[in-house]
């Protein structure tokens, strides 16, 4: 029993989650209760307005909870500094780039800076783990070329990249596969997996790709609007929690290929 | 293997471009001082008394409030450029030089509004130093304020762009009731000035200014996560808000005392962080804040040396040089490299 808790990572507790003004509060979604493990990679997936990116933005400290506490190695949020949240949790967000005038290696360089020093100087060793992170994701030959450069599904790599050389436990991604074709959709949920077993982080990314997911992940989140669950994918398949996650009117999850069909 | 780039022999080429239009600044005037002399009072071996006192008392204090002018609001610009993820922000965005200019106004043209108190005051050259300070440092307060509780730093520019608007209202307003003579004093701060500061002055300048280059130089590291936006800063373990107060401080601290001492100087603070940008082609502020210095100062240098148009009498608005001058080069790099660098 002892040792099944040392490898919780990411925990909530009776999480409540939504956006709070001065008068009103509005939850989203609100008991949320589940444990993530060490060198997991789950996968987030709920229809479109449920609170993906909501219960993202708790999870990574931009927006505090409204009740209930997300615990990280077994310590709340709330009283984890900004630099030890940094060492613990790295991110990848939809949002753009403020400038892409950075070569592939500054990028990913920047992912150091919790270990720097007050100017950013890179030891050797800093600059051993950036050349590592971007061999990981194979784009060690990108190194020199600007950002501004890059395809989308490069830079998403790119993006993963820093993320590693932030050399944190947990890696949190919000829909790293948005605007990817097929393949790159596939070749991003692949690498994550590798990564996760590869480097034992544990890697949540929230997404739409339900059944990529379903064949890749060690655990699922699903999200509808009466609960969430967290488990593995073929106990979520065969508890049918998947045909509740979207109306029934046009699509329908099938349960021998694990994929929704167009009814 | 090392990957960090580095520039060295940019900067090296920089810095021997300053010394040079340094030298050229001070070598040029209404009077024409021959080679031998400028180099002997420079380094002290005094044959001609005139002309020692036109290079050590005028010339080089002239020369030497170009490169604090021209650094400072290139690095002001820059860090203003980052901080609000916007390429056409300035130095005075956030309502500095409307301050300055407010205070200003309020001394020059006031003093007929308002009578004996500021009468006295009229001709003072400090009294418009104080009151351009003034001026920049309680609009920075109301900006400070403002960002403390405005998260969006959209919100932020926007507002000092009001400051602006309020100012000029006021000013217009002040105009209407003054005398000719006030008006062209004003104008003429307007115009902006390098001459004319004492050592004295110039050591308070430059103390101030020194501050602020200290709080940027220690902005650097955070400025670089900012590149990323802000959820990505704060999740490398930045204090946004913190940085945020360092970075407008600093910016109000070099502006505010460029603005006070040598006018509102236009154009400098937003075309060179964009010209260094062009020419280096990366954003990181470890390179970026030396070169912005080093292309400021240079830029200004050559700006003060035509606005005094060699051999002749006159000394042109310096503020008008800086634009035509500085405008058509930037227009040039964008048409040629056919994109913004940010």
């Amino acid at each position: 029993m002892k040792k099944e808790t040392s490898h919780i990572i990411l925990k909530t507790e009776q999480l409540s989650i939504g956006y709070k003004t001065k008068k009103v509060e509005t939850a989203i979604s609100s008991n949320i209760n589940f444990e993530l493990q060490r060198g997991q990679l789950i996968g987030l997936v709920g229809a479109n307005g449920i609170g993906k990116s909501t219960l993202i933005r708790t999870l990574i400290k931009v927006q505090p909870p409204l009740s209930g506490s997300v615990l990280l190695n077994n310590k709340d949020l709330r009283i984890t500094s900004n630099l030890e949240l940094a060492k613990q949790l790295s991110i990848v967000l939809t949002e753009p780039l403020t400038s892409k005038n950075l070569s592939v290696f500054e990028l990913v360089a920047l992912g150091r800076h919790p270990y720097t020093n007050w100017i950013g100087n890179l030891s050797t060793e800093d600059v051993k783990i950036v050349n590592e992170s971007m061999k990981l994701v194979n784009i060690s030959e990108l190194k020199d070329k600007k950002c501004y450069e890059l395809s989308d599904g490069q830079l998403q790599k790119v993006m993963i990249a820093r993320a590693l050389a932030q050399d944190t436990d947990v890696i949190v991604l919000d829909e790293p596969t948005t605007h990817l074709d097929m393949y790159h959709k596939a070749y991003i949920l692949k690498l994550l997996q590798k990564l996760s077993t590869e480097t034992g982080k544990t890697i949540l990314f929230s997404s739409h790709e339900i059944d990529l997911a379903i064949q890749l992940c060690d655990a699922m989140i699903v999200m509808t609007k009466n609960s969430i669950i967290c488990d593995q994918p073929c106990n979520l398949i065969t508890k049918g929690v998947f045909e509740s996650l979207f109306p029934k009117d046009l699509i329908a999850f099938d349960n021998a290929t694990g994929s929704f069909r167009v009814t | 293997m090392n990957n960090q780039k580095t520039y060295q022999l940019q900067f090296i080429l920089l810095i021997v471009v300053l010394l040079l239009c340094f030298f050229v600044n001070i070598s040029l005037g209404s009077i024409s001082i021959p080679t031998k002399s400028i180099f002997g009072s420079l380094f002290g071996t005094i044959e001609n008394n005139t002309h020692q006192i036109i290079i050590t008392d005028f010339r080089l204090p002239k020369a030497i409030t170009a490169i604090l002018v021209g650094s400072g609001l290139g690095i002001s610009g820059l860090l203003m450029q980052t901080l609000f993820r916007n390429p056409l922000a300035g130095p005075f965005v956030l309502g500095i030089s409307s301050g300055a200019s407010l205070g200003v106004a309020l001394v020059i043209l006031g003093s007929g509004l308002f009578g004996g108190l500021f009468a006295t005051a009229l001709i003072s050259k400090w009294s418009i130093v104080v009151a351009a300070s003034l001026g920049s440092f309680l609009v920075l307060l109301a900006v400070l304020a403002v960002s403390s509780k405005v998260r969006d730093t959209m919100a932020i520019l926007i507002i000092g762009l009001m400051f602006g608007s309020i100012t000029a209202a006021v000013v217009s307003v002040l105009s209407y009731f003054s005398s000719a003579e006030q008006l062209q004093q004003y104008i003429f701060w307007g115009f902006g000035s390098l001459s004319n500061l004492s050592w004295n002055e110039l050591l308070i300048f430059f103390g101030i200014y020194a501050l602020g280059i200290v709080l940027s130089i220690a902005s650097i590291k955070g400025l670089n996560s900012l590149l990323l936006g802000d959820n990505y800063a704060k999740s490398l373990g930045l204090n946004l808000k913190q940085s945020r107060l360092i970075i407008i401080l600093a910016t109000s601290l070099i502006a505010g005392t460029v603005t006070a001492f040598a006018g509102p100087i236009a154009f400098i603070g937003l075309a060179i962080p964009h010209l260094t940008r062009q020419i280096f082609k990366t954003s990181n502020h470890k390179v970026l804040l030396p070169a912005v210095f080093l292309f400021g100062a240079i830029v200004m240098l050559i700006c003060d040396s035509i606005a005094q148009i060699p051999g002749s009498d006159y000394t042109l608005p310096i503020n008008a040089i800086t634009a035509l001058v500085g405008a058509p080069v930037v227009i040039w790099l964008l048409v040629r490299q056919r994109k913004m660098m940010f």
